[in-house]
């Protein structure tokens, strides 16, 4: 099989303005992948399918990541002009001073939503391939193409996608909830999910369980003992 | 009105044989116990291994797996419940005719198991439906299986067939139907059948 | 027209499932098959319409099981899931355990010694018999045959797991493979043990077959019916005995020699149609195969240590990084892919279900046909719920 690298010179060659970034893995697999831009995602997928030599035929695996809105703190030294009261020799006088202080920035990195596609190849026997795409942002309307129509593999996988992460495939044929029910509105596998109170029994509560049975008990739900 | 068990075997002894009608009730109704054929996960396995040849549950009158729910006696909830299926589960038990018993099998039936976390899981079928006999174990063996059902089966001996603890079949008041949860926007509504199982809460 | 443009159209076609126009005037008539149903391995549901007999759309409904094995997996340590994998695919724990053993294993560069690797074909290829055997016992029951073939299967099935029971502590949740090797080692009684059984498994197929394969009933439903064509099932992400009954050689065991599999002679079976009865033959090869495997590991197993001795156990901390491992496991491509972010738990754990891809098709193979047939189709995937819902 070629190398990422070299799967992406052919890519860039085949779909111009593709728009494809390189992805390292540093964990000892070595699995690197390939960013997709969305707007030629199905372009490139197809090309990916079709090309004679590359040839990735299997659509593997396709699933959904989350990464939250992620707070970053970085320690800044900033130096700014202080003016101070000096005591000079004809009384007090105010005086510009430089002053380096070290200041914690926190910044936001927006979160996103990301789907993650293994490649095969049945025909030549290679892979795994990965390629990768990102939404925008993280709210209900997070958009991503459907590959579906490369890859009939997807539409059951893309429907988890959709159900769990919340992430809408444009041009998906079938896009319904598939493991959860209709009217069910959240996405629980999302990092940031709130389970409903589901009151469990524990004979010895501590800690979170504790908690959770006092608020009950207040409530007056329980029978009590 | 029991018989006095030394004058039953003495006449025995004289090839006469004396019961009750309350005993020959029970024991036709315990006899032929038929389980429906439903099975939700992993347990169902072992369930399906108890009636093959090795465990051979034909030898306690239960070897008929009912399709339907009308025809069954027995419903053996066999793995985890989720939040999905909880409805159809109360549908079936409701659509049973009386007598009919439940066990719960395994630890996922009984509280939710090693899946108790999770966000479309129930915990414990007895939220919704009265449960007969529990049996622990991920997943129970088989042998498990069998000792719940001759629990089950002293049950059934035991229950008069007049006055308090009869079957619910001879017991005009006794409620038949069971409140099916809606699946709602977060979670099932109500989260447990009140009637069935009061929220237990002990605070030490 | 270029082959690649070629190969284009004739994939194109394959992207939806064929649209079927009811004859005659009459209303279709709409039939919930499921959750409980008396055919299905489990708690899975079609909507199917139906025109008369005739199936002019299904679509499966999952979900009834969904346990939410991912979610809680990323909520534990690395290891405490491998009792979780166990119940994915609860016909088939010790491969299961393997699958993830493995995509934790390429996470960290971890090696396995010898004996653990010949443990665990050992093991796999046992799992694999029973599993096909109990599946074609199913497959038949779904035919009518109540019971009867299920009980052939069961009585080897209960053979195989008394051999994990002794060696694992459980009949079905093994929970037996580590990061790097095994739990407990087999011991020589084990070993005779496994031989004595292994020894019976070709009388037991031969057996099957000779009441099955043959079988009027058996030849007069399966063949011909539910027709799945290679290119579909490529383009579909099928795999295991579904893939190879349609033709295709695709047997991840010969294409990513993972574990020591390259050291053991064995053919891959494959089907010409495609149709039920190829499934059915491609399992009883597989079986036939798996055997062959077994009669090859089991004289030549080393001595040695069962558990890496780099492999780290407490405070085991991925760096960074990502991985997807896959196996053949006897229902297909069994994949795992982890995300690390460093921590004790992966940050992201998804497992690859061979049973829920291979369901993409199913409308597909059950337009048309009857809808008795759609039961017996519906078996001839070879689908256990827990995997396809999680």
């Amino acid at each position: 099989m070629k190398t990422v690298e070299e799967i992406k010179a052919a890519i860039e060659a085949a779909v111009p303005g593709a728009g494809v970034e390189f992805v390292p893995n540093p964990s000892p697999s070595a699995q690197h992948s390939l960013r997709l831009a969305p707007e030629s995602a199905v372009a490139v997928a197809k090309f990916l399918r079709d090309d004679d030599e590359l040839a990735f035929d299997f659509l593997s695996n396709l699933t959904g990541v989350d990464w939250p809105d992620k707070e970053i703190a970085e320690k800044v030294k900033v130096t700014r002009q202080v003016t101070k009261t000096v005591d000079g020799p004809e009384g007090k006088v105010d005086q510009t001073v430089d002053e380096t202080v070290e200041e914690t920035h926190k910044r936001v990195e927006p979160g996103y939503l990301e789907a993650v596609y293994h490649l095969y190849s049945v025909e030549k026997k290679h892979g795994p391939l990965v390629i990768r795409m990102r939404t925008a942002n993280r709210t209900d309307q997070a958009q991503l193409p459907s590959l579906t129509p490369v890859w009939r593999a997807a539409e059951f996988q893309e429907r988890e996608i959709f159900d769990l992460y919340g992430i809408v495939f444009t041009g998906h044929p079938d896009l319904r909830r598939i493991l959860m029910w209709d009217e069910f509105k959240d996405h629980p596998m999302r990092k940031d999910y709130v389970e409903p109170d589901d009151f469990e029994y524990e004979p010895t509560p501590h800690d979170e369980v504790l908690n959770r049975a006092q608020e009950h008990k207040s409530e007056g739900l329980g029978t009590g003992d | 009105m029991a018989v006095d068990q030394n004058l039953k075997i003495e006449l025995g002894k004289q090839g006469i044989f004396v019961t009750t009608i309350e005993e020959l009730y029970n024991w036709g109704r315990r006899s032929s116990v038929w389980p429906m054929q439903f099975g939700l996960a992993c347990c169902a396995i072992e369930m399906i291994a108890t009636t093959m040849a090795r465990y051979d549950l034909a030898r306690f009158g239960a070897e008929v797996f009912r399709p339907s729910p009308r025809q069954a006696d027995l419903m053996i909830v066999s793995g985890t419940v989720t939040k999905k299926m909880a409805p159809q589960v109360v549908r079936l038990y409701n659509q049973m005719a009386e007598p009919r018993y439940v066990i719960a099998m395994g630890a996922c039936a009984i509280s939710g198991g090693p899946f108790k976390q999770g966000y479309n899981v129930l915990k414990g079928i007895d939220r919704y439906i009265p449960v007969d006999v529990h049996i622990p174990g991920c997943p129970p063996r088989p042998e498990a299986l069998i000792q719940a059902f001759m629990t089950l089966q002293k049950k059934i001996d035991g229950q008069p067939l007049t006055g308090e603890g009869r079957p619910r079949h001879l017991d005009a008041e006794a409620q038949g139907e069971f409140a099916v949860p809606e699946q709602g926007e977060h979670d099932l509504e109500p989260t447990s059948n009140k009637g069935v199982w009061p929220v237990p809460i002990t605070i030490r | 027209m270029s082959v690649a443009e070629d190969k284009a159209e004739r994939v194109e076609g394959w992207n939806r499932p064929p649209v079927i126009e009811p004859e005659g005037e009459g209303e279709l008539l709409e039939v919930a098959m499921g959750p409980h149903h008396p055919s299905t391995h489990g708690v899975f549901r079609m909507d199917v319409a139906l025109d008369g007999e005739r199936v002019v759309r299904l679509k499966p409904v999952f979900g009834y099981l969904h346990r939410n094995h991912e979610k809680i997996a990323e909520g534990a340590s690395y290891l405490a899931s491998m009792p979780y994998t166990d119940r994915l695919d609860y016909f088939c724990s010790l491969t299961n355990n393997w699958a993830y053993a493995l995509a934790v294993e390429k996470l960290v560069g971890q090696a396995v010694p010898e004996r653990a690797e010949y443990i665990r074909v050992i093991l796999a290829e046992l799992t694999r018999v029973q599993n096909h055997a109990s599946s074609i016992g199913f497959l038949i029951q779904e035919m009518g045959a109540s019971g009867t073939p299920l009980m052939y299967a069961f009585k080897e099935r209960e053979k195989i797991l008394d051999l994990f029971e002794s060696l694992t502590g459980s009949r079905m949740m093994c929970n037996y493979m580590r990061f790097g090797g095994c739990r407990v080692d087999v011991s020589g009684p084990w070993l005779d043990a496994t031989r004595k059984v292994v020894a019976g498994l070709p009388a037991f197929v031969d057996e099957f077959e000779a009441l099955l394969s043959t079988n009027e009933i058996l030849m007069a439903r399966c063949q011909g019916m539910g027709i799945l064509p290679p290119e579909l099932a490529v383009n579909a992400g099928v795999s295991g005995p579904m893939l190879r009954a349609a033709g295709v050689n695709y047997d991840i065991r010969k294409v990513d020699r993972y574990g020591i599999y390259d050291r053991f002679q064995f053919r891959v079976p494959l089907g010409d149609h495609g149709d039920i009865y190829d499934r059915y033959m491609v399992r009883i090869l597989e079986m036939r195969e798996s055997i062959k495997i077994l009669e090859q590991a089991l004289p030549t197993i080393p001595t040695g240590p069962i558990m890496d001795a780099k492999a780290k156990i407490r405070g085991f901390r991925p760096k960074p990084g990502e991985a997807y491992g896959r196996i053949e496991a006897p229902k297909g491509e069994l994949g795992f892919y982890l995300i690390s972010d460093g921590g004790p738990n992966p940050y992201r754990y998804r497992v690859r279900p061979p049973s829920l891809i291979n369901l993409t098709i199913l409308e597909d193979m059950c337009l048309g046909h009857n809808v008795a047939d759609v039961v017996l189709i519906f078996g001839s995937v070879d689908i256990v719920l827990g995997e396809v819902d999680r």
